[in-house]
């Protein structure tokens, strides 16, 4: 771990030591870790991510998700449940919202992807990353990044005309904090702004 | 997930040559996730997301929907919203936005079974592994078939889009390496009985290219009913997709699928019959009700369906009839 670990390298190191302590032998319908890919395996991928061209060779299982936290260290769209269940790795490809876990990242070739990490403008955040902060939308924040986005795309549909519309449009990001008024309220702060 | 090797397919016929032995990919939303799991191993990806096949087409008779048109294109197409009500309805009635813009209506035909002992390796599941047993018969059983199940699989189907196209009696459109065939959509899903590993009439290699949808009265006036465990974002308890021309005060024709209760949509045209010539009310379409559901057999966790099925049709019959 290094000097001045961050969050990220304490869960890591944390989930390394639970294994370590044996704390996991329970799970056992938690599939066998996956051979690594032969590098003959391995295949090419060109995709554009925040704005930027990106060019790489991957294990054709790598899905979205992994692609982009473990292949290009952007560790902003979550894995959550891994299996379309929950909206914590929401983001954008080609302007739409997706959940990133049940994407194979072959399957965006060349596409344009926005994460959470490509939604502020240098400094400036996005207006719905300012209202998120304003209406208080978020207690530990793991979902945020995903209910953000996730927010930005019901903006774009044109569909977000009622409470209950938002709410609904909304359902695919849990909150497992139950922020779920003032996540409505920071979507509905920028509601008709256009 | 398994090693497999990935294509993307340049054409129609380009995938159905790369068929047999293959899998085909379009969204995704089914066949990662349960590749993840390693229920689903196929060695062979033929990705067909990127053929021409999304196109959504009004023909003189009926509408045309390509096999790769996601749900929500299909849910906010104009025509979609106009002559078939219960479809846009149910598309979004099911999942999530962003499942909704991946998923196609091909991956939706095929979608697979939610079935918690399918999707889990370490019990016993003849769908998943012929021979294994059945682990749901004994097992937690709220979400499973009180319709169409055999003593080797209660599985429960679990597409909205399915029920809804079940009712319209859509017809499905293949191409494999013997040519083009059309599946009436009731024959295209395939009951249990001895071989729940045989979920559908596909022979090896066939790719779905479309769904076409005859236009009707009844389609025009229907509606969709889902009851869930929660607002948003679940499977179905129940729910039904139904449709009633009208003419005179009388049904002239009906259309009527249950979901949530199958183990395919349930689709039950004696209980259409039973609604034709009758004055759309409470007691005809409670009659119908009853003859939906009859020959269920529940289990220990799923008794409360049979009721709920019922009165979800008599509300969906009820909607339909009160017009968009």
């Amino acid at each position: 771990m290094p000097p001045n670990p961050g969050r990220r390298d304490v869960l890591v190191g944390g989930i390394a030591s639970a294994i370590g302590l044996g704390l996991l032998d329970g799970c056992a319908t938690v599939p066998t870790a996956p051979a690594a890919a032969a590098p003959s395996d391995l295949v090419d991928l060109s995709l554009e991510v925040n704005g930027q061209r990106r060019a790489l060779r991957i294990d054709p299982r790598t899905t979205l998700l992994d692609l982009l936290r473990e292949n290009l260290g952007l560790t902003g769209a979550k894995k959550g449940c891994d299996m379309g269940q929950c909206g914590a790795c929401t983001v954008l490809v080609d302007g739409q919202r997706i959940d990133s876990c049940l994407a194979l990242a072959l399957q965006v070739e060349g596409r344009k992807v926005t994460t959470i990490e490509g939604l502020a403008r240098g400094e400036e955040l996005h207006p719905m990353q300012a209202a998120f902060i304003e209406e208080d939308a978020f207690q530990c924040g793991y979902c945020t990044p995903g209910q953000i986005l996730s927010a930005v795309a019901l903006l774009a549909e044109g569909v977000a005309d009622s409470d209950g519309a938002i709410r609904e449009g909304m359902s695919g990001n849990i909150c497992r904090c139950g922020a779920y008024p003032n996540i409505c309220a920071a979507v509905r702060r920028l509601r008709g702004r256009g | 997930m398994r090693h497999f090797s990935y294509q993307r397919a340049a054409s129609v016929e380009d995938a159905v040559r790369a068929g047999p032995g293959a899998a085909f990919l379009a969204g995704g939303t089914s066949l990662v996730d349960l590749m993840k799991l390693e229920v689903l191993n196929p060695s062979r990806l033929v990705d067909v997301s990127r053929l021409d096949l999304r196109g959504i087409e009004a023909r003189p008779d009926g509408l045309r929907i390509g096999a790769c048109a996601t749900n929500s294109e299909v849910a906010a197409h104009p025509e979609v919203k106009r002559r078939f009500p219960v479809l846009s309805e149910a598309l979004l009635s099911g999942a999530s936005p962003q499942l909704r813009n991946v998923a196609t209506v091909a991956g939706n035909l095929m979608q697979r079974t939610r079935c918690a002992y399918y999707r889990d390796l370490a019990t016993a599941c003849n769908k998943r592994e012929p021979g294994s047993g059945c682990a749901a018969l004994e097992g937690w059983t709220r979400m499973h078939a009180i319709l169409g199940g055999s003593e080797r699989c209660i599985a429960l189907h679990p597409s909205d889009m399915c029920v809804a196209m079940a009712a319209l009696q859509a017809v499905i459109h293949v191409r494999g390496p013997n040519g083009d065939r059309d599946i009436p959509f009731g024959d295209f899903h395939l009951l249990p009985g001895d071989h729940p590993e045989r979920e559908f009439a596909l022979e090896p290699g066939e790719l779905v290219l479309s769904v076409f949808i005859p236009f009707s009265a009844a389609g025009m006036r229907s509606r969709y009913v889902k009851v869930r465990d929660r607002a948003s974002y679940a499977f179905a308890l129940a729910s039904c997709a139904a449709g009633l021309e009208i003419a005179s005060g009388k049904i002239r024709a009906a259309q009527l699928a249950l979901g949530g209760v199958g183990t395919k949509p349930w689709r039950v045209p004696e209980a259409e019959q039973a609604l034709q010539g009758q004055s759309p009310e409470r007691v005809a379409f409670q009659r119908a009700a009853e003859i939906a559901v009859r020959g269920a057999q529940t289990r220990r966790d799923n008794a409360f369906k049979m009721e709920l099925a019922r009165r979800t049709a008599v509300r969906a019959l009820t909607l339909a009839a009160e017009g968009a």
